[in-house]
């Protein structure tokens, strides 16, 4: 019997134990909500990226390879969108549109694609095109083809990104592949990339002229980034990350610097097996932000509205696995609250911060929301 | 007392338990990689699936009862109320892109692992045979 009593001081122990580590501060659900839903697209498929093209025009991304122009409720199908091989996790993912898109129609999309090869499998691919008519695309041209190709389902990425300078942004997954992909920067995947908008390397990326380097890599250490955001006061890029079980991780994206994917993680195995047993390493970036458990991050907006108030400044971060957007307060650099935006609506895949300044949401299997405050 | 002893009666039922054949084997092996890569993320490592979210493969009436709605389901995907073990669940699971041949090795991973015992073997032309269902 004192055996059995000791056993459930053990249990009871580990119980506490594995709720100690979890993340603070601790996620609310408030008891009134202080918004509506209004749904603005249909949609039952999942519409992975979103962008605006006017206030009230919008493009998205459907995983299975369909890029659609959404107005007034409608939707139709562009043409002429580039092959996509759907696999797993990867499909036709983001879509973003030209800092000049209002003068020259330019909008970029990442894809997980076949390549031109005749390798099996695929990789990750951001392509340049124009739109022409809301209809079809013109002028299609591939920007970058990450290599070599797997068949792997995971960890394709992969977000679009401006900062103020007009250059382009793009994260990789590690391809399912991570001890031998993120910490090597002569490989594609576990990367954040920049490059020029005509597809030319800026010579003031990091590992310009480094013997053997993916030159277009501006930071490493990643493990599948889906959610990524150009901070609206700072120009800073901000990025999440899936983490495995456990690990999800908010960065703020600088030059060079390393993310420690998988040498560092606050996560473990799927199966319950450690990774690492290392959190924390000299010449590593600690996150600014982790999850425990995981939410499955996927979008990620940072409000500078005057709609919401009470809300500038602050992070908003699908999650998938918990079916709710995520609200972190920001004060001082940090993480001070954490609340659920329609919580149960289902799998949010991307949040963005529209033209009109109300957010957008994407919910797999529903299509896209506007949250309109009440007050 | 009692509990051990049903404890090693159980065991000794699974030893006695036919083995799958080498095809079979050899197919569960290569179905337990597909599975790693593509379903371990929702349904879990041992199957055991996230209530009202992603139902589970282990055990699951469904999956003994439905092989084709499975089969069909990983080939084109599923969408809309299934029930399994009497919980309804509405989801979405998008076709994953898996060949026929990694459809057949992954059905025969999850139909021979975490209790669950099917020795008929699922081969790629029975994929390839499964049909898109009707909406």
């Amino acid at each position: 019997m004192r055996y059995l009593a000791s056993i459930g001081t053990l249990l009871g122990l580990s119980v506490f134990m594995a709720c100690a580590q979890e993340n603070v501060p601790p996620i609310q659900t408030p008891s009134t909500a202080a918004y509506t839903l209004e749904k603005v697209v249909d949609d039952s498929g999942i519409l992975w990226g979103m962008t605006f093209i006017s206030q009230t025009e919008i493009l998205a991304t459907e995983k299975g390879g369909t890029l659609y122009y959404c107005s007034a409720g409608t939707k139709q199908a562009i043409s002429n969108v580039p092959e996509v091989y759907v696999r797993g996790q990867g499909g036709l993912l983001d879509v973003a549109t030209d800092p000049d898109f209002d003068t020259n129609s330019i909008i970029y999309l990442t894809l997980s694609s076949k390549g031109r090869g005749s390798e099996p499998g695929g990789n990750t691919a951001l392509y340049k095109a124009r739109l022409v008519d809301n209809s079809r695309l013109e002028d299609v041209e591939l920007l970058y083809q990450a290599s070599p190709n797997s068949k792997k389902g995971q960890h394709w990425g992969s977000r679009i990104v401006f900062d103020p300078q007009g250059h382009l942004y793009f994260g990789i997954g590690d391809r399912g592949n991570r001890d031998v992909n993120p910490q090597d920067i002569s490989r594609d995947g576990g990367k954040i990339y920049r490059l020029n908008r005509d597809g030319s390397i800026p010579q003031d990326n990091p590992f310009v002229g480094q013997n053997g380097a993916k030159e277009a890599v501006f930071s490493y250490g990643h493990r599948n980034p889906q959610g990524m955001a150009t901070h609206p006061t700072t120009g800073e890029i901000w990025v999440h990350e899936h983490g495995p079980r456990g690990g999800d991780e908010i960065n703020r994206v600088q030059k060079g610097k390393n993310y420690g994917w998988p040498v560092i993680t606050y996560g473990i195995n799927y199966s319950g097996t450690p990774i690492t047993t290392q959190t924390k390493k000299e010449g590593m970036e600690q996150p600014f932000y982790y999850w425990v458990p995981s939410i499955a991050p996927s979008g990620f907006a940072i409000s500078d509205s005057d709609k919401y108030p009470n809300w500038r400044g602050d992070y908003f971060v699908g999650s998938l696995k918990f079916e709710y957007l995520e609200h972190l307060t920001i004060e001082n650099q940090q993480v001070v609250a954490r609340e659920k935006i329609a919580p149960d609506i289902g799998r949010v895949r991307n949040v963005q911060q529209g033209p009109d300044g109300y957010l957008y949401l994407s919910v797999e299997g529903k299509g896209i929301f506007k949250i309109v405050s009440k007050s | 007392m009692k509990k051990l002893f049903v404890f090693f009666l159980g065991l000794s039922l699974v030893a006695c338990q036919e083995q799958p054949s080498p095809e079979l084997q050899a197919s569960i092996n290569r179905g337990q990689e597909v599975y790693q890569n593509f379903c371990i993320q929702c349904h879990l490592a041992e199957g055991q699936g996230v209530p009202n979210a992603f139902p589970p493969l282990a055990p699951s009436d469904f999956l003994e009862t439905q092989t084709a709605a499975v089969i069909a389901g990983l080939k084109y995907g599923m969408q809309g109320e299934i029930v399994v073990n009497g919980q309804t669940y509405n989801g979405n699971m998008p076709a994953q892109g898996l060949e026929d041949d990694e459809i057949a090795d992954v059905v025969n991973y999850i139909r021979n692992s975490w209790g669950n015992q099917n020795r008929q073997m699922i081969l790629a032309s029975d994929v390839a045979q499964t049909s898109k269902p009707n909406p």
